[in-house]
C-alpha cells in the first residue's frame, strides 16, 4: 500500500505532467486499442503498411513528413519494406537537390517531402505534439493507464467529423468536428463568458477520409475507422520510429537491474548481519 | 578529514611511500571512503548517492548528445530529430538526459526534505545546507537552460516567459533582461549562449558537489536521532558508526538499483509522460501556446510566482509603501526568489535546541502540512491562473512562508521536546538489538 504522501506526489505528478486542461472545449478522443500500446507493445507490420498506403494515397496530398528519412521505411521496427519495394516506393517523390540545381526522383537517403500546402501541419511528430489532452480533468490517467496519446487524438480526429451542431449558422466556414478543440467557433456556439458550448469545433481541413479511399493489398476492408486506425499507427511510427528498440532496452535493463537489486539486497544483508544484532524485545 | 576519530591511511610498499610523500591521493580517497558514518542511518539517507549518480548521468550523457546537436535556431529543433532518428542509440540516450532531470529533481527534493525533518541544516551543517542550496539553484538553472535546447514551443515560451522575471526588475530590468537575451527577444543568440552555459553549470555543480561532500565529511553526517556521534576516542567512536565502505556503499547500490528499476522502465516505457507534448512542435514566435507551463520540478515555485495578483493585500500594500515600484510582477518574483532564500535561511531561523523532527511532537505536524502544501503548490502551478487555482496558490504560498518565517522560530520557544536517546548506539540497538560479537 503506497503512502498517503506518495499517492498525492503521484497524482500531483500526474496532474502536472501535461500542463494544463485543453483550451476551450473538451474534445471527444476515442481510446482505440493500438497494437503498439504497452511495455511490451509492438507494431503491427502490416498495418504500418496500410497506414502508409492512406499516408500516400489521401493525406500527402497536402501534408509532409519532412522529418522521415525514406531508408527507414524498410528499417525493421517499422513497415519494414522489402529494400526494393522502399526504392521503388521514394522514386515517386520528387527532390530539390542543390548539386545539380534541378528537381530529382528522391532516393532512399532523401526524406519525405514538406507539406505542399502552406496551412497543412507536417504530419511526422503529430502523434507526439497531439498527446497532450490528458483527460479525464487534466489528470493525464487514461494516458497513463489507456496508453491514450497522440494516435487515438488522430484516429478520434479522422472519425470526428459530424453535422454541425444546431446552433451553427449554415454559412459557417470549415468542418464540424468533435475531437478538434484548437478551431474557431461560431458567435451562436459560444456562451455568454465566450466559452464554447459545443464539444468540438470548426477545422479547415476538409474530412479526408470517407472509406474505400484505398485499396489495400492484404485484402483487409478498407472502411473509414480502419483506414484511420491505420494511419494512426503509421503516424505514431513516423513520430517515435524507433520504439520497439526503445521497449526492448527499457525491458532489458528493468530485467538486468532487477537482479542486481536482488544481488545487492543479499549483499547488504549479509554484511550487516554482523552489526545487526537479532532484537530479543 | 573527518573530526571523528578512526584510522588513517598507512602507505606500506614502496611506491605507496613514494606517491604518498610527494601528492597524498590515495589517503585522501580512503579517508573519504572510509569516513566513519553513523550506522542508523535510514532509506532517507540514500539521496545522496542517487544524485551523485544523477549528475554522472546527466554529464555522460550529455556530452554524447552535444556530439550531434545543433544550436541554431533553424537547425536545432531539427537535430534533437536526427539524434531520435539516425544516431546509433540516440532515441535511448536522449530520453535517459530528459527523463533524468525528473529523477534529479525528484531526489533532490527529497534529499532536501530529508534535511529539513531531522535537522540536517542546523548547526554545525550551515555552511552544508548554503552549499547545498547554492547546488539546488544552479540545477533549475541548468534544467532550464537544457529545456530551451530542443527549440520546441515550450523551450521559447519558457524562455520568453522566464526571463521575463528579470524585466520585472525596476529601472534595470529591461535593460538586464536584453544583456541575458542577447537582443531583444528570445533568439539565437539566446539559444546559443543558454547551450554554452547549460555545459557549463554542470561542472560547476560538481565543484559544488565536492564542497559539499567535503563540509559534511568535516562536520560528520547527521543522523535520524540528531545526536552527535561520541568523538572522546576511536574506541566510542566505532561503537555508533561503521565505515562508509562497505556498509553504506552496498547500501546506497542496493537502493539506487531500485530506483534503476523504476527509472528505466520510465525511459523504457513511458519516456515523454512528464515532458509536454508541446515541445514537438518546432518553435515559433507567432504562435502562443494556451498555456505556458514549466516543467513538473519548477511547478511549485512558479505557483508561488503567479499567486501574488494585484488584488492581494501585501502585493497593495508594497506597490503602496514604495509608491509604485514594487508592483504584482515584481512581488511575484521576489516571492519566488524568496521562498528559496527563506529555506536556505532555516538554520537560523529554526530555534529548537533538538535536531531531528523525531524528538518534536509539535514539529512533526507543522512539516507534514508543509509537504502537503509543496505537492499542493506543484499541482495548483500546472493549473491555469484563474480561480479557485490562485487562491489555492496564495494559501499555499502564505503557507511556504509562515512555515520558515513564523512556526520554525516560534516551535522552539514553545515545544517541549520528547526525550532524545544519549548516544546514537542506544537508538541502533533499540532496534536491531545488540550484536553477539563486536563488528570487526
Amino acid at each position: 500500500m503506497f503512502k498517503t504522501t506518495g499517492i498525492a506526489a503521484l497524482v500531483a505528478l500526474s496532474l502536472s505532467a501535461g500542463g494544463a486542461l485543453a483550451a476551450g472545449g473538451e474534445g471527444h478522443i476515442e481510446d482505440v486499442a493500438f497494437s503498439f500500446e504497452g511495455p511490451f507493445g509492438k507494431f503491427d507490420q502490416n498495418q504500418l503498411q496500410r497506414g502508409l498506403k492512406v499516408y500516400t494515397q489521401v493525406c500527402s496530398a497536402c501534408h509532409g513528413l519532412q522529418y522521415v528519412p525514406l531508408r527507414t521505411l524498410a528499417d525493421e521496427g517499422g513497415p519494414h519494406l522489402p529494400d526494393d519495394q522502399m526504392r521503388a516506393y521514394a522514386q515517386q517523390f520528387e527532390v530539390y537537390d542543390e548539386e545539380i540545381d534541378d528537381y530529382r526522383a528522391a532516393k532512399p537517403v532523401d526524406h519525405f517531402p514538406m507539406s505542399q500546402l502552406e496551412t497543412a501541419p507536417d504530419l511526422s511528430l503529430m502523434a507526439k505534439k497531439r498527446a497532450g489532452f490528458h483527460g479525464p480533468y487534466g489528470t493525464g490517467l487514461s494516458q497513463l493507464f489507456n496508453g491514450m496519446g497522440g494516435p487515438e487524438y488522430i484516429y478520434s480526429l479522422m472519425v470526428g467529423y459530424e453535422e454541425p451542431p444546431e446552433c451553427a449558422p449554415e454559412d459557417f466556414e470549415g468542418s464540424y468536428n468533435a475531437a478538434f478543440t484548437a478551431g474557431g467557433y461560431p458567435d451562436e456556439c459560444k456562451d455568454e463568458h465566450g466559452h464554447p458550448t459545443v464539444p468540438g469545433s470548426w477545422i479547415s481541413m476538409a474530412q479526408p477520409l470517407w472509406g474505400d479511399d484505398v485499396e489495400y493489398d492484404d485484402g483487409t476492408e478498407a472502411t473509414m475507422e480502419q483506414e484511420a486506425e491505420d494511419v494512426a499507427a503509421f503516424l505514431m511510427w513516423t513520430a517515435e520510429p524507433k520504439m520497439m528498440a526503445r521497449k526492448h532496452a527499457g525491458l532489458t535493463g528493468v530485467i538486468f537491474l532487477t537482479v542486481l537489486s536482488v544481488l545487492l539486497y543479499l549483499t547488504n544483508k549479509r554484511i550487516w548481519a554482523p552489526i545487526k544484532g537479532k532484537k530479543t524485545s | 578529514m573527518s573530526g571523528i576519530p578512526h584510522d588513517h591511511y598507512e602507505p606500506k610498499t614502496g611506491g605507496e611511500k613514494w606517491l604518498h610523500s610527494r601528492l597524498p591521493i590515495v589517503g585522501l580517497l580512503y579517508d573519504t571512503i572510509m569516513i566513519p558514518t553513523p550506522k542508523n542511518l535510514n532509506w532517507m539517507w540514500i539521496w545522496g548517492i542517487v544524485l551523485t549518480f544523477c549528475l554522472v548521468l546527466q554529464i555522460v550523457t550529455g556530452i554524447i548528445l552535444v556530439m550531434h546537436y545543433t544550436p541554431h535556431v533553424d537547425l536545432a529543433f531539427a537535430s534533437v530529430e536526427h539524434i531520435m532518428r539516425n544516431v546509433n542509440g540516440g532515441h535511448f540516450i536522449r530520453y535517459l538526459h530528459m527523463n533524468g532531470a525528473s529523477l534529479f529533481f525528484v531526489a533532490v527534493y527529497l534529499h532536501i526534505f530529508r534535511g529539513l525533518y531531522y535537522g540536517s541544516y542546523k548547526a554545525p551543517r550551515e555552511v552544508t545546507w548554503i552549499i547545498g542550496m547554492l547546488i539546488y539553484l544552479m540545477m533549475m538553472g541548468t534544467a532550464f537552460m537544457g529545456y530551451v535546447l530542443p527549440w520546441g514551443q515550450m523551450s521559447f515560451w519558457g524562455a520568453t516567459v522566464i526571463t521575463g522575471l528579470f524585466g520585472a526588475i525596476p529601472f534595470i530590468g529591461e535593460p538586464i533582461q536584453t544583456w541575458l537575451l542577447g537582443g531583444p527577444a528570445v533568439d539565437n543568440a539566446t539559444l546559443n549562449r543558454f547551450f554554452s552555459l547549460h555545459y557549463l553549470l554542470p561542472f560547476v555543480i560538481a565543484a559544488l558537489v565536492a564542497l559539499h561532500i567535503w563540509a559534511f565529511h568535516t562536520t560528520g553526517n547527521n543522523n535520524p536521532t540528531g545526536v552527535d556521534v561520541r568523538r572522546t576516542s576511536k574506541a566510542e567512536a566505532e561503537k555508533d558508526t561503521v565505515s562508509f565502505w562497505p556498509y553504506f556503499v552496498i547500501k546506497d547500490l542496493f537502493a539506487l538499483a531500485v530506483i534503476m528499476v523504476v527509472f528505466f522502465a520510465i525511459v523504457g516505457f513511458m519516456p515523454n509522460y512528464l515532458g509536454h507534448p508541446d515541445n514537438y512542435i518546432e518553435a515559433d514566435a507567432l504562435v502562443t501556446p494556451a498555456h505556458i507551463v514549466p516543467e513538473w520540478y519548477f511547478l511549485p515555485f512558479y505557483a508561488i510566482l503567479r499567486a501574488f495578483t494585484s488584488d492581494v493585500w501585501v502585493v497593495m500594500f508594497a506597490s503602496w509603501i514604495t509608491g509604485g515600484i514594487i508592483d504584482a510582477k515584481f512581488f511575484g518574483v521576489l516571492a519566488m526568489f524568496g521562498a528559496i532564500a527563506v529555506m536556505a535561511l532555516a538554520p537560523w531561523l529554526d530555534t529548537s535546541s533538538v535536531r531531528s523532527g523525531r524528538y518534536r511532537p509539535m514539529f512533526k505536524w507543522w512539516f507534514a502540512l508543509l509537504c502537503v502544501d509543496f505537492i499542493v503548490l506543484m499541482w495548483a502551478g500546472a493549473m491555469p491562473a484563474e480561480p479557485p487555482y490562485s487562491s489555492i496558490s496564495l494559501i499555499g504560498s502564505a503557507y511556504w512562508f509562515a512555515y520558515f518565517l513564523v512556526i520554525l522560530p516560534l516551535l522552539g520557544v514553545i515545544e517541549k521536546p520528547e526525550s532524545q536517546p544519549a548516544t546514537i548506539e542506544e537508538d541502533f540497538d533499540a532496534h536491531y538489538g545488540k550484536a553477539e560479537t563486536p563488528a570487526e
